[in-house]
């Protein structure tokens, strides 16, 4: 590694750095604007300004840019150095010409980049007495708020936007000093990415909305590490507190799962957990079928009264923590457990689970999915199924450009450089999806077709790559698999993408196959798979029921024999899991059903008891990501009310029981530890965060900043007597100012601060640099379940279906899934439902023909024996596979709809878009 | 949902914008050319042509108003029949220019960035027209007019009627 001398100290720093990136390694402050570790240099700001010697004679030496220098064995440099501080001090100062200096009124203050780097190159007194360009604001939607006054140039937002997420809507508009980053007119931003821009920002230029109008200062906020509810990825978050309120959700970094970046639909779509309709209080049904509020005792009460019986059952949800899970299942036996899939969708995430247990391929992470050079996805629309997957394709397919730079001995943050040398020159990645995909602008090939082709494809790409004839294979398919083929065994590491979305096992099948051919080609490293699934802990609770599954048709057969009289729901909506009339059954032949859940939902207004769940901010517990990371979520804040953990209402109701299962249990962490000790796949998920007797140098760890301001005013409004702090007995940390945040584990950051560094960019303290990567010094947070293992022997082979034919008459059933309104909680955060489109069904135009309709009328959907299901709205999409009909799965107005089922269509009369088509009604007026 | 936005291209344009994407690697390469086809054509490009634009050589609008937006001689505001571009760079600056906007704007009752009410000229200033030996300079429509004074602009505008202000 090169020595190179800094202010006439040796250091010794990685090889391909550039000077900036070892300064800030080593721990040095060099202040920059327009460099971003995840996006490389440009040179633009000129901000990173130090002075290179030539040799140890030469007294003058010249300014050199440190993010474009870089290092070379016995290199001399000085930051201190008289000529560099006063062209850094220079460089704000011209920076700040036309900035308005409305750090007071900018949401960006006491966490702004630019308000650091000021005072760290000590620029304090303006000269400049002149007028200040001023510019017009744009609308950009109801995420991102627009302030041009605030910009300093550095280019940080198209590079972000254009060039690593793959906007095409912002640009810099006009030149010198009349830059304007903005659209070509007001409008929403397209990118599903765009709200990164609020971190990449360095100023106060693109700011978070939702805050905005409700704002609290970062150092006024109360955080903890969290994970994403809203996708299976797992996300790591840091959201923010204040007066009981979520304000705000940062992304938390971690190398392998999220980096520096979120998608809109987790940074934004977190704000249901101030919904005015969640749950506060227990409350148990009445004769007259309304709801009595009940104290926390009472309900236990009469909960574990209903629960002392034999014929109970329980139904957990993939989107509530593996511990709440586990006590339901304690609760009421394992042969009695649903784990909330509906039946369609159980055997398929048992089925991701299996393939990716027994795979010898690698389980991607995000890092992994960024180094594949030839990918081939196989159904799933990742942008709106993982979000964040889709960021990170991006960023796969500009391989090919690193391999070209890499030729020429250009070293990877040569970002420009590196552009334009390989203009539109990618990484094949082939995308076989029922309709267009938002990645299809990227992607060398792209086929759109029925689940079951889809599947085909992959069968005959595998066969392709295994050196088989592929049988009963058409001659198109085998020259499209050809392609295929060749790419991923050229590639030095391939992705397959697959997923439970399309509602199809073949397709997964497949996946599998072509993976295990590619692993049978003894592949160095091992080639990776990724399978995406739904919900947060969609994986974890395959892994739960792993030896035993029930499914929700096994329990309304159970209900509907007489033999069920108390049900247990957690966390789960059941009518966004079957058909109305069969949960109708299920419900109405069950005397207790007990709820627990923190919104509003139909299936907690048909409950007996309800029981108020805290929200993932107001709670703790382990989630299991599609790669089969097991990581923690930590309370925000305590819940308000009522609320409780669902965790804690299930111990609770067994301690009440004298059950003997929870004698030993005392605290969460015993949760864990029993679940961990019972499933052996979930044994490694008491190491996904240290426990709750951590310290760190003999403390817990703060929520809330050293500068914490307010806690008695805050509440003078009802005393001014300061309350005592809360104290956190189930967790490291502690809702305190008092402790330190800085050495410890990954996975219990909740915020990033360092002297000198206000905003987010203080995360570069937090970091080292590990085998050319970037990860936090307390090591990466989560725990892999899942490892690749060599037992190619025990691959099931899978077989290819049949090619797709529509039934006669009928369409089938594709659901097509949106970022925004197919998760069922983000649509109650009022900024995400306003971009919320009406439920549709999508229908290519010859179809559209067959059926007489056209864009915008409406259409009936009605099952083989003539019952309407539901009526939608047709949008006509020449993308969609032929005798396939794609519909807006996850909305109320879709909920009656089954992935694969065959339907009948007809044109409806009379039809009108109706209020019932919007995912959620939102009563929030635009702003 | 891809709402179709009328080309407002007419067929001459297309046609000369086809011609110089037909020996260009891509289509986005000729951007700058289509810009100025479209302002011949037009004297200046409005939102609905950078749309029409960017639609036919299959680019964003926002990437190519960025471009039209960089290049000061591209106008994204209507413009007179002809423009008055001014040097304001040093040579000319020495020699006196802010005289001459003073007194073409008592000529045409026109400030710099402002058209004429029978929509004639349009005055901007401009950094520099390379024609610092023979400072100051301007331009009116295709034409330099160097060596400029009072008299010179007296006789250039003569056959209006001057404004009083």
């Amino acid at each position: 590694m090169p020595i190179i001398q800094i202010d006439g100290q040796e250091h010794e720093v990685d090889t391909g750095q550039n000077i900036l990136q070892a300064c800030l390694s080593l721990g040095l402050d060099l202040p920059y604007f327009c460099w971003h570790p995840s996006m490389g240099s440009v040179g633009a700001c000129r901000q990173c300004a130090v002075v290179q010697y030539q040799h140890a004679e030469d007294e003058h030496g010249r300014i050199v840019m440190a993010c474009m220098t870089p290092v070379t064995e016995g290199a001399l440099f000085s930051l201190t150095g008289d000529k560099a501080q006063r062209f850094r001090e220079g460089i704000v100062e011209a920076l700040m010409l036309n900035h308005p200096h409305d750090c007071p009124v900018c949401a960006e203050g006491g966490e702004c980049h630019l308000q650091d780097m000021t005072v760290m190159v000590g620029h304090r007194d303006r000269k400049y007495r002149g007028k200040k360009n001023t510019h017009h604001n744009q609308y950009l939607g109801p995420l991102i708020h627009h302030e041009m006054n605030r910009c300093i140039t550095c280019y940080r937002c198209t590079r972000y936007y254009n060039d690593y997420a793959g906007g095409t809507d912002l640009a810099a508009m006009a030149a010198h000093d009349h830059i304007y980053f903005g659209r070509h007119e007001e409008g929403v931003l397209e990118s599903e990415f765009a709200g990164n821009l609020v971190e990449v920002c360095p100023t106060g230029v693109f700011t978070d909305k939702p805050l905005v109008h409700e704002y609290t200062r970062k150092w006024d906020l109360q955080s903890a590490p969290s994970i994403c509810t809203s996708c299976a990825v797992g996300c790591n978050t840091s959201p923010g507190e204040r007066y009981g309120k979520l304000k705000r959700i940062h992304n938390r970094f971690n190398a392998d799962v999220n980096g520096y970046f979120l998608c809109d639909r987790g940074r934004f779509g977190a704000n249901f957990v101030n919904s005015v309709n969640n749950l506060n209080y227990p409350g148990s049904r009445t004769e007259d079928g309304r709801f009595n509020a009940l104290d926390q005792q009472q309900a236990l009460l009469k909960m574990a009264e209903a629960c002392d019986t034999n014929n109970i059952a329980g139904i957990g949800s993939p989107r509530a923590s593996v511990e709440a899970n586990y006590l339901l299942r304690t609760l009421v036996g394992a042969d009695n457990f649903a784990p909330g899939f509906s039946d369609v969708e159980q055997p398929l995430v048992e089925l991701a689970l299996t393939i990716q247990q027994s795979s010898s391929a690698m389980i991607a992470d995000i890092k992994n999915i960024e180094s594949a050079d030839a990918i081939l996805i196989l159904g799933e629309d990742v942008t709106n199924t993982a979000p964040r997957i889709a960021l990170a394709l991006r960023q796969s397919v500009r391989n090919k450009a690193y391999e070209l730079a890499a030729d020429l001995g250009l070293e990877s943050w040569q970002d420009s450089a590196i552009r334009t040398l390989a203009q539109n020159q990618r990484s094949p990645l082939f995308i076989a999806t029922v309709g267009d995909s938002r990645l299809d602008d990227v992607a060398e090939e792209r086929f759109n077709l029925a689940p079951d082709d889809i599947a085909r494809l992959g069968f005959a790409v595998a066969a392709n790559i295994a050196g088989e004839a592929n049988l009963g294979s058409d001659d198109e398919l085998q020259q499209k698999a050809k392609n295929i083929a060749k790419a991923l065994k050229n590639a030095k590491r391939p992705l397959i993408i697959s997923g439970t979305s399309c509602g199809n096992s073949a397709l997964m099948e497949s996946a599998a196959q072509v993976t295990q051919a590619l692993c049978n080609a003894d592949k160095q490293p091992l080639p990776l798979l990724s399978m995406i699934v739904a919900e947060a802990n969609s994986l974890g609770q395959a892994m739960l029921i792993s030896d035993n599954a029930v499914s929700l048709s096994d329990l309304t057969a159970r209900a509907c024999a007489g033999a069920l009289e108390t049900l247990v729901v957690l966390e789960n909506d059941l009518y966004r899991r079957g058909k109305e009339k069969d949960i109708n059954e299920l419900l109405e032949n069950i005397t207790n059903v007990i709820v627990i859940d923190g919104l509003d939902n139909r299936t907690l207004s048909a409950s007996s008891l309800a029981l108020p769940a805290a929200n993932f901010a107001e709670s703790e517990g382990t989630l299991v990501s599609m790669e089969g990371r097991a990581q923690r979520h930590y309370p925000v804040y305590l819940p308000n009310a009522q609320r409780r953990a669902s965790w804690h209402w299930l111990l609770a109701c067994l301690k009440q029981m004298g059950r003997d299962e929870v004698t030993e249990i005392e605290c969460f962490d015993d949760i864990t530890q029993a679940c961990a000790t019972q499933n052996s796949s979930l044994s490694g998920i008491t190491t996904a965060a240290p426990n709750h007797q951590f310290r760190n140098i003999g403390v817990k760890i703060p929520r809330q900043t050293h500068r914490y301001s307010g806690r008695t005013a805050m509440r003078a409004d009802i005393s001014v007597h300061e309350p005592k702090q809360p104290v956190d007995k189930e967790t490291p940390l502690a809702f305190s100012m008092e402790g330190l945040n800085r050495s410890q584990p990954g996975s219990l950051l909740p915020f990033v601060w360092a002297p000198g560094w206000n905003s987010n960019q203080s995360l570069h303290k937090f970091q080292s640099e590990v085998g050319g990567q970037l990860k936090l010094k307390g090591g990466t947070a989560g725990t892999r379940l899942l490892q690749a293992t060599d037992n190619s022997n025990n691959i099931a082979l899978f077989e290819s279906p049949a090619a797709f034919k529509a039934l006669k008459g009928q369409w089938q059933m594709v659901p097509r899934h949106k970022i925004y309104g197919s998760d069922e909680l983000s649509v109650h955060s009022p900024a995400i439902a306003k971009l919320v489109r009406p439920a549709f069904v999508e229908i290519n135009a010859s179809d559209a023909k067959k059926l007489g309709v056209n864009d915008g009328d409406g259409v009936d959907l009605n099952d083989n024996k003539g019952d309407k299901l539901t009526t939608l709205e047709v949008s006509i999409n020449d993308s969609i596979a032929t005798g396939c009909v794609g519909y807006s799965v996850g909305f109320i107005a879709t909920e009656n709809l089954l992935a694969g089922e065959s339907l009948v269509l007809s044109k409806a009369e009379n039809w009108s878009p109706s209020e019932s088509q919007q995912a959620v009604s939102s009563g929030v007026s635009d702003v | 949902m891809n709402v179709s936005i009328p080309t407002l291209l007419s067929d001459t344009e297309i046609t000369e914008i086809d011609a110089e994407v037909a020996h260009l690697p891509t289509p986005a390469a000729a951007a700058i050319d289509a810009l100025k086809i479209v302002q011949e054509h037009r004297g200046w490009v409005s939102d609905g042509s950078i749309k029409a634009i960017a639609k036919h050589l299959n680019m964003s609008a926002a990437e190519l108003d960025g471009i039209a937006t960089f290049y000061s001689m591209i106008f994204r505001k209507p413009v007179g029949n002809k423009v008055i571009l001014l040097c304001d760079s040093i040579s000319c600056w020495i020699k006196d220019c802010d005289g001459l906007q003073k007194k073409i704007t008592q000529q045409l009752g026109i400030k710099a960035g402002e058209t004429t009410a029978d929509n004639e000229y349009t005055l901007i200033p401009v950094t520099c027209l390379g024609a610092c030996d023979k400072a100051p300079v301007l331009m009116v429509g295709d034409d330099l007019h160097e060596n400029i004074d009072e008299k010179y602009l007296q006789a250039l505008f003569s056959n209006r009627p001057v404004e009083d202000e």
